[in-house]
């Protein structure tokens, strides 16, 4: 992206008298941490406590992996079983995937995106990550007290009256990080409305600021949602007034609508920021501009609003009408169309590209390749006969497996990686890099593919034991050995990232040679204010030319066989 | 090691639905494979400093856009109505359909058969019958899932629901719970028997051999309870001032004080049982005992079941599975196999459908 800098400093021939000093830098003490408002460091505190949070949750999976290599389990109680899948399942969507691309790379890069000097209420912000970690802690003195067993779904009444672990602090928890992410979107709605630099028009924005606000929409629209529908729980169980419990007359199946009704646009709180990360690195990596930027940007606002209009399809053997059940069938369909366009877009942002493979773009093709089997995979779980019989088994875990592991997670690794440099100035190894983005892909499709034949077999999710079907074995032996290997892959970037903070190579302001603000106009990392000077935009987005890109490296090869030819004479 | 890729095929249904899952699964692969050879093919052919053709590159297409649209958005909705095609017809109640009662509880399955037989954890029905499961839960959400009938219903404590399948192979299937419903969630599991005509008529008049012949239908259980309880104090043959008369109640529309209709179906029933306060019909008052903590969900299926007995309206298009054919049958049904009832139903409903047709 092309900007005119005013430039103060010249103007008024100051010049700083020390070396520069950045967001990191800028003060050492810890009290400079906690009490931040730059949205740069409350990223990095983000960062540390989801990455905390995904390795409680990976514990958690370790278990329930190990433990159904027997159909008769051999380690854990029933009880504690459903205890580990229900800590799970809680953490990871509550605690990492809603929080983690949002709250990292949301918070870090919106504001540098749009040439902001900060997000629109910086002490909202901060604020958020102190309600995010108060619901932690909530969740995490529930898990000391024994954990709770009713499912990330919270279905009633057995959450409300029959399970006598803690859901009520459990539900606080939920509540809280819920808050968290409401905080969040509001500010980066704000952002985007009224803190743009002159010039950065809305058609300019990269496309990770479209996902960001079509991701704070979805979050302020559906999260108050469940929050007071599992404040009502709460109310139920400590107060036993009738709400969801047919013995005190309640109706069970409305608790499904409340939930379903976030929870389903929550898959998209999870993917949309993932899917506006691939945008970024698809288009730097082909060194393009990403194909149909306007359909891309507009899919995220379709995805979003019809995200709202599908939840039925989590409940179509849950006492529906046939009617009822048929018009969620086919919104579902309907809101497949925008995800299938991302997907043919991003293949064709190669198109006459200058195709680098980093790590970031491996994590990225990694993604399209799982992304467009998830997706997929939705059809036969929207169809609503063919999801009679899948509804509740392992299909469905494989299904958004693909999608939020394969989805998500992959997508915040490349971004991650792709960022890096930016966030830490320093870079890392290739080598390490590309390696571990090749395990996870290849580990991650061993753990999960296998879920799908499982499902269709007909193994209940939830189960401990499945002593009645000896032959389900084999494939969930294949499973937990694929997660091993998905652990190992996952484990490596937490090693050679960190090793790179303290020996990794200076990265330099663009060492990716990326267009977009954050790379060309902000040092690596950024100064507190993020710009040195205040931006002006002139020029499109993704100003990318792949044909010199490219001329480069061949001029280069022909200076190598030209030097080689001179010697063999 | 063997790697099974289906279950059991055992049902009408589930043969209707595997044309439909693996056709879905063929448009999975291929629309997989295309993108995959996108992905692959661009990324090679484009790779960084190839000599590859860059000229005249596009970075938006509308018309490509379009069909890119068009293309999923048409196989998509052509997926959507085969399966919503498939979904009504497995949902549509059939005529001759075989009545079973299901009771889900932590952690096990009840099965009632009409001629009062019970079982646990094990269902024995005959092959070719079409069978409608009723069924509710007495505590948590559960759902009964046979996976080699692809049938899975949710079942729900406050209202019944219930789940349609034909069998059409001997053999014994697994019975799932599909809903986490607490500790040995896993463990509510058992089996279905599907048996030859034949085979099934013997077990069920023999009681089910393991388990203790049934000495009295549901609906004499249903008619003892009725007298146990009193209920005919009150509702007798003929409506008077106190309450009105159940005889004939079933699938029939009820007026309510507030003027609002409602058809008297199970649900309805139940409520009425249970909470008579909820819903009072036009021209009574509030009078009627609560019987919601002196009957189980099995004791408030017989006497439903005895109600039925009495006759049921015929509402038309409204569970034409119910027609009035038991009118002034003797109540020893157990002498007689559930087929056989089965069957009486069929022919009287079919009779009956030719009176609404003259
Ligand atoms: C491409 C379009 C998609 C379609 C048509 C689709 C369809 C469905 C359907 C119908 C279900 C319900 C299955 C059932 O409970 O029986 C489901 C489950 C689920 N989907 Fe998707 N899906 C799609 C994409 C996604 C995405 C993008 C995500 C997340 C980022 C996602 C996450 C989930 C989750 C978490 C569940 C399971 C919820 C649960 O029962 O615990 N899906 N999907
Ligand atoms: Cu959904
Ligand atoms: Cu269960």
């Amino acid at each position: 992206m092309s900007a005119t800098v005013v430039d103060k400093t010249q103007e008024e021939g100051l010049h700083e008298p020390h070396p520069k000093k950045n967001y990191l830098t800028a003060d050492h003490t810890i009290k400079s941490w906690l009490l931040t408002v730059d949205h740069k460091r409350i990223a990095v505190l983000y960062l540390i406590s989801t990455t905390f949070f995904f390795f409680l949750g990976s514990i958690a999976a370790a278990f329930i992996r190990a433990e159904l290599t027997n159909p008769m389990g051999t380690l854990l109680t029933s009880e504690t079983y459903n205890k580990m899948f229900s800590a799970h399942g809680i953490i990871m969507v509550f605690f990492f995937l809603v929080a983690v691309i949002p709250g990292v790379l949301g918070n870090f890069l919106l504001p540098i995106m749009v040439g902001a000097r900060d997000l629109a209420f910086p002490r909202l912000n901060l604020l958020s990550w102190y309600v995010f970690m108060a619901g932690g802690t909530c969740f995490v003195i529930a898990l000391m007290m024994g954990g709770v067993d009713a499912g990330w779904t919270f279905y009633t009444p057995l959450s409300s009256l029959y399970s006598n672990t803690p859901i009520t602090l459990a539900l606080v928890g939920v509540f809280f990080a819920g808050f968290a992410s409401i905080f969040t979107g509001l500010n980066f709605i704000a952002t985007v409305h009224k803190m743009r630099a002159p010039g950065m028009t809305w058609f300019r924005m990269p496309l990770f600021v479209w996902g960001q606000y079509a991701t704070g929409v979805i979050m302020i629209l559906g999260t108050p949602v469940i929050a007071i529908t599992l404040l009502m729980v709460a109310i139920e169980r400590m107060f036993k007034i009738g709400i969801f419990s047919p013995e005190l007359g309640g109706d069970p199946v409305l608790f499904q609508h409340l939930f379903w009704f976030y929870s389903h646009p929550a898959v998209y709180i999870m993917l949309l920021p993932g899917m506006a990360v691939i945008s970024e690195l698809m288009a730097c990596f082909s060194r393009r501009p990403v194909f149909g930027y306007k359909f891309v940007a507009f899919s995220s606002i379709g995805i979003a609003a019809l995200s709202f209009l599908v939840w039925g399809h989590h409940m179509f053997v849950s006492s529906q009408s046939v009617l009822q059940g048929i018009v969620f069938s086919l919104i579902s369909f309907l809101v497949a169309v925008p995800s299938a366009i991302k997907v043919f877009n991003w293949a064709l942002t190669m198109w006459k590209g200058s195709v680098h493979f980093t790590t970031p773009m491996i994590y990225a093709l990694g993604f399209l390749g799982l992304f467009v089997v998830g997706g997929l995979t939705g059809l036969y779980l929207a169809a609503i006969d063919t999801d009679v019989h899948l509804t509740g088994t392992y299909f469905v875990v494989a299904h958004f497996h693909y999608v939020m592991v394969g989805g998500t997670i992959m997508a915040f690794l490349g971004g991650l990686h792709f960022w890096w440099p930016k966030m830490f100035g320093r870079m890392y190894s290739e080598f390490w890099g590309k390696l571990s983005a090749i395990i996870v892909f290849v580990g991650f499709n061993f753990t999960f593919f296998p879920q799908f034949i499982l499902g269709y077999l007909g193994m209940p999710r939830r189960y401990h034991y499945y002593y009645f079907a000896p032959e389900w074995q084999v494939y969930h032996v294949l499973s937990s050995a694929g997660s091993t290997v998905l652990g190992i892959g996952f484990l490596m970037p937490a090693f050679y990232l960190t090793a790179s903070l303290i020996n990794g190579k200076r990265a330099g302001r663009n060492p990716w040679g990326a267009k977009g603000l954050e790379w060309e106009h902000a040092d690596s990392p950024p100064v507190t204010l993020n710009f040195d000077k205040p931006v002006v935009v002139t020029g499109p987005v993704y100003d990318y030319d792949a044909e010199k890109d490219s001329e480069m490296i061949r001029a280069g090869q022909r200076l190598v066989d030209m030097v080689k030819g001179e010697e063999e004479k | 090691m063997n790697f099974p890729l289906m279950p059991p095929q055992a049902s009408e249904h589930a043969v209707a639905y595997d044309a439909l899952f693996w056709t879905i699964t063929a448009l999975t692969v291929i629309f997989t494979l295309i993108v995959g050879v996108m992905i692959y093919g661009f990324a090679v052919k484009y790779k960084r400093g190839s000599s590859a053709d860059r000229r005249n590159a596009q970075s938006h297409n509308e018309k490509l856009e379009v069909l890119l649209l068009v293309v999923p958005t048409v196989l998509g909705l052509a997926i959507f109505a085969w399966s919503a095609v498939n979904f009504t017809s497995v949902r549509t109640p059939k005529k001759d359909e075989m009545e079973l009662f299901v009771i889900g509880k932590r952690w096990m399955w009840h099965v009632q058969h009409m001629n009062g037989i019970r079982e646990n954890n094990e269902m024995h029905v005959p092959v070719g019958q079409p069978i409608r499961l009723t069924m509710i839960s007495q505590d948590v959400i559960h759902a009964m899932y046979l996976p080699a009938f692809r049938a899975q219903y949710h079942v729900v404590p406050g209202r019944y629901t219930s789940l349609h399948f034909t069998p059409t192979k001997p053999g014994t299937y697994k019975l799932l719970c599909g809903i986490h419903c607490g500790t040995q969630h896993s463990e509510m599991v058992g089996f279905v028997h599907v048996l030859s005509q034949q085979d099934f008529d013997e077990w069920l008049e023999s009681g089910g051999n393991r388990y203790t012949k049934a000495d009295r239908s549901m609906e004499q259980v249903g008619a003892d309870l009725w007298k146990e309880k009193g209920c005919g104090n009150c509702h007798q043959g003929t409506d008077n001032n106190r309450a009105p008369s159940l005889n004939g109640i079933f699938n029939t529309q009820r007026t309510m004080t507030d003027g609002s209709t409602v058809l008297a179906n199970e649900d309805y029933l139940r409520e009425s049982i249970l909470r008579p306060w909820d819903r009072i019909s036009a021209g009574y008052e509030n009078t009627m005992q609560a019987y919601a903590n002196s009957l189980s969900e099995e004791q408030v299926l017989s006497l439903i079941a005895y109600i039925k007995s009495t006759g049921s309206g015929a509402t038309p298009g409204q569970g034409e599975y119910e027609q009035p054919v038991r009118d002034g049958r003797a109540l020893d049904s157990s002498s007689k196999s559930t087929i056989d009832i089965a069957n009486d139903r069929a022919s009287a409903g079919a009779s009956q459908a030719k009176e609404l047709t003259n």
